[in-house]
């Protein structure tokens, strides 16, 4: 009877393949931004407007993550942006092997910067890397204050939080002020972007951080 | 969190590791689990029980060292474990903390004949 010792991660074999990414995303001048947040938060609205207020400051293309259909990935096509679409078929997270898998149908020869939609969720894409060098959660006011209370841990370890929909704070009870300190305590580095993809507010300034921080990558 | 895919890596590992040691079986699988790391112990051992059969795991012992969260209070450096969500630091009641532990998740060690 022997002991061997170990002491390896367990998720090791997507972090593995998420690192092969993101070689293949810095040979190739790339910067990653892995999008994520809840269904219907706007993460596609979020890609639209990013696209239109860059205003070629930065060629996109994108990869679109769904359980099914090609809706996402049409509405990015119909705004000009390369754009591949993933069916998970029942996976409710995209992962490095897939982003992998994507980028040989994808070109990106042109682009600067690659956007991937991940499956909407709140839970499951934060344990899976993807090789990209930015996280960005979508939130929305909708979806309630409370919501970096009931998932910390996709607060803690998102770049920035797009909070989308603040044209709908007269209608909703949203505490933004509450919410702003509630999201800094988790994670006091989180950049926090109030928008609205409907009246474009807030977005510039949102695309202004995105230049800057690949600008420093 | 996803335990059957989680387990796979789980064997995965322990596989490898006992493979190039020559051995024939696995009696047993360390693994440290933290009190924020979303894993169910249960739905690991499910999962376990069927992929390993046929394998030289099968029957292994699991053993889940359960790792407690701790905080440290960003304004007044006091370090603590979280009860539940209960965030805000005992010392000074603030709501301003880093993670020091909780989240990990790994196999430290496998025993083997």
């Amino acid at each position: 009877m022997a002991q061997i010792e170990i002491g390896k991660k367990i998720l090791s074999t997507n972090d593995q393949v998420a690192l092969q990414v993101r070689e293949v995303l810095d040979q190739q001048g790339l910067f990653g931004l892995n999008l994520m947040g809840s269904p219907g938060a706007g993460k596609t609205s979020v890609i639209l407007a990013t696209v239109a207020a860059l205003d070629g400051a930065l060629k996109t293309a994108v990869i679109e993550g769904d359980i099914a259909s090609r809706v996402d990935a049409d509405k990015v096509a119909a705004a000009g942006v390369p754009v591949y679409q993933i069916n998970t078929g029942g996976m409710c997270h995209l992962d490095a092997p897939m982003i992998q898998k994507a980028l040989a149908h994808l070109d990106t020869s042109e682009a600067d910067l690659l956007i991937i939609e991940n499956v909407g969720n709140l839970v499951c894409p934060n344990a899976f890397l993807l090789g990209a060098h930015c996280r960005v959660l979508v939130a929305s006011v909708p979806e309630g204050d409370d919501k970096p209370y009931k998932y910390p841990a996709m607060f803690q370890d998102t770049n920035a939080v797009v909070l989308n929909k603040i044209d709908l704070l007269p209608y909703i009870d949203f505490d933004l002020d509450a919410y702003r300190r509630l999201v800094l305590s988790l994670n006091p580095d989180a950049a926090l972007f109030p928008v609205s993809c409907k009246t474009g507010e807030g977005i510039q300034e949102w695309a202004d951080w995105l230049l800057e921080t690949k600008a420093h990558e | 969190m996803h335990e059957m895919a989680v387990t796979q890596s789980i064997l995965d590992i322990a596989i490898d590791h006992a493979r190039q040691a020559n051995t024939a079986r696995i009696t047993r699988i360390n693994l440290v689990v933290g009190a924020l790391s979303g894993v169910v112990d249960d739905a690991v051992q499910f999962y376990f029980d069927f992929l390993s059969q046929d394998t030289i795991a099968a029957q292994a012992q699991l053993v889940f060292d359960r790792r407690p969260a701790t905080y440290r209070c960003r304004k007044c450096e006091n370090t603590f474990h979280p009860e539940g969500f209960d965030w805000e630091c005992p010392a000074c009641g603030a709501l301003d903390f880093e993670i020091l532990s909780g989240r990990e998740f790994e196999i430290s060690s496998i025993e083997i004949e």
